[in-house]
């Protein structure tokens, strides 16, 4: 597979990670290159084989749905870039 | 303090000073102060990058008033903790620029059962960004050096656990945190000559270590011995509810399972890991190996891990999947750095250009291909046929301890130390290659350790590789334990730093 600049850029798009316009052809080489890597898994039979999801064999752990902690406002804001009255500060996102 | 300066207390394994400390030759303080000042004296290996010495000392007078018959065996011991573990109000930024600033308000569950245990951290390792490489030169702070030095050129410690790695063999600590997601507690222990082990998958908690690849990450020991790995490992280990995946599980005693008897013992040589292009001085020390375990009366018994070529390729697609997912959390809004914006950016362009000033070239391209092969129209031919290709591997680990194998030797590493930059202008791809041996644990879940068995000819160390049952440390630990013994490997790396 090969990605042409069109794809890394939707890739990066979607990654959301700028990617300067004139760095896009060599990032779609790179990337080529690993996906050409990867390709090596259409050798392997995987018919009738499930994709592996957990690597152990065991039951996710349940537990009763209640709140277990909480009033730390402080230090969850603690290391925010722009905290204020009491929130996270990010750019207007609605007009 | 007494003795020559390389046989300082800095330079003791946890056993030995554990039993120091016990009878009282010596506290915990003195035990820290040495470590403390190799730390200082070893800058030029860039090993730690945030020093705790006020919090080392703390714990060590903490440690010794709490010495005794009865005290925890970490009680006192100095360790160096890799960059990747939450350590409340310690700087922990993963080697990434976009944590910088970074201090966690909470605890990391090893770290919280290592200071329970009364161990005294000395500082943060070095490591490559969010534990993506295997040279440390992906980090933040620069790469951290090998102190194994043969000629002019700077050595790579391994990586991603570079600086733990380097650390421990240069006596800046008694012994490190590790991580290893594709072989990054081994690789760099192979590289070093120190010892370093991945324990079985849900053994230790993840809860509180910077997340890279969930399914395949685990936190183990980096030590100078074997025995010092299994006292290390019994204290990292054990059920955390904060970790879902964590198993619940009564932890053995590691270090009583040292009986150095693997009578009758079968270990497996599989034939896949005779790969092209591999050194001939590797290919000896594996043949060496082979029969140090036979003459302590294993039975060899040649295997098939016939999916063993697809490990990598079936790695270096979930492993960047589940990046681009856990890493989609470092957006510039509740901690770590934000861009500084241009009038009229909105919160999108907050983040593209966050994450583009924050994340290195490694970690981007990681997360890029991730978020590819997670994309609609290429989930199932990418993602899903590597999981499926990821049960196979496992498979063939199943039968061939289904068949009665009790453990597997194989290299751990396809070459020694190489110098720093040298692969600078490779293809990611032949830095990807670096894992060939380790990846498919990782990949099945299993127990690894890398132990050193040997120097090349230029005097650098070189290692090997068993691969244990599942939950099965404590035999693995024993035969690796028997593997060290034979090996009688004592160099040491010649100070130069």
């Amino acid at each position: 597979m090969s990605i042409d600049t069109d794809t890394a850029r939707k890739v990066a798009k979607l990654a959301r990670i700028r990617v300067e316009e004139a760095d896009l052809p060599a990032l779609a080489a790179e990337l080529s290159g690993i996906l050409t890597f990867m390709e090596q898994l259409n050798e392997v039979d995987v018919t009738g084989i499930e994709p592996m999801t957990s690597v152990t064999p065991m039951r996710l752990a349940r537990r009763a749905d209640v709140v277990t902690d909480g009033d730390m406002q402080a230090q969850i804001l603690a290391n925010a870039p722009d905290a204020r009255e009491g929130f996270f500060a990010v750019p207007k996102v609605v007009e | 303090m007494t003795g020559a300066p390389m046989t300082g207390p800095n330079t003791w394994t946890i056993a030995a000073a554990r039993d120091a400390l016990r009878r009282g030759d010596i506290t915990a303080v003195d035990l820290t102060m040495a470590c403390l000042t190799a730390m200082d004296a070893g800058d030029g290996l860039n090993a730690y990058v945030h020093k705790t010495p006020e919090l080392a000392l703390d714990q060590a007078r903490a440690a010794d008033a709490r010495r005794g018959p009865d005290a925890p065996d970490l009680n006192g011991i100095p360790l160096g903790i890799k960059d990747l573990f939450c350590t409340k109000g310690v700087p922990s930024q993963a080697a990434s620029n976009i944590l910088r600033g970074f201090r966690p308000e909470y605890e990391s569950t090893v770290t919280a059962k290592l200071f329970g245990a009364g161990a005294v951290m000395l500082g943060k390792l070095n490591m490559d960004e969010f534990a993506m490489g295997s040279s440390n030169e992906s980090s933040c702070y620069g790469p951290a050096v090998n102190p194994w030095k043969v000629d002019e050129r700077l050595l790579t410690p391994g990586g991603s656990s570079g600086g733990s790695a380097a650390a421990v063999a240069a006596d800046l600590c008694l012994a490190a945190t590790g991580t290893d997601t594709g072989g990054s507690i081994r690789q760099p222990a192979a590289f070093t000559g120190i010892v370093g082990m991945k324990p079985t998958y849900g053994r230790v908690s993840r809860w509180g270590i910077v997340a890279f690849a969930s399914s395949l990450d685990q936190a183990g020991p980096m030590t100078k011995t074997v025995r010092d790995a299994a006292i290390m490992l019994g204290a990292m280990a054990g059920h955390d509810a904060k970790d879902s995946t964590s198993a619940n599980m009564a932890v053995p005693d590691f270090e009583a399972a040292l009986t150095g008897d693997i009578r009758g013992r079968r270990i497996g040589i599989p034939r896949e890991y005779r790969i092209d292009g591999i050194p001939a001085e590797i290919a000896a020390l594996w043949g060496n190996g082979t029969a140090m375990l036979k003459n302590a009366g294993a039975e060899i018994v040649d295997i098939s891990l016939p999916h063993t070529k697809y490990a990598l390729p079936a790695y270096y697609v979930i492993a960047p999947a589940e990046a681009s997912s856990n890493l989609a959390r470092y957006d510039g809004v509740r901690y770590g750095h934000r861009a500084k914006l241009a009038l009229g950016d909105g919160i999108t362009e907050m983040y593209e250009k966050t994450r583009a000033e924050g994340f290195g070239k490694e970690v981007q391209r990681r997360v890029m291909v991730g978020t590819y092969v997670l994309s609609a129209g290429f989930y199932d031919a990418y993602y899903n046929r590597a999981r499926r290709v990821r049960a196979l591997i496992k498979r063939d680990f199943e039968r061939a301890f289904a068949d009665g194998i009790d453990a597997i030797l194989t290299p751990a590493t396809p070459s020694p130390a190489f110098g720093l930059g040298e692969m600078a202008n490779a293809d990611p791809v032949e830095m990807y290659l670096n894992d060939v041996f380790t990846v498919t644990v990782n990949l099945a879940g299993l127990p690894g350790i890398a132990v050193p068995v040997g120097l090349d000819a230029k005097g650098l160390p070189l290692g090997l590789q068993l691969i244990g049952r599942p939950w099965d440390e404590a035999g693995l630990l024993n035969h690796a334990y028997v593997l060290e013994r034979a090996a009688g490997f004592v160099s040491k790396p010649q100070k130069w730093w």
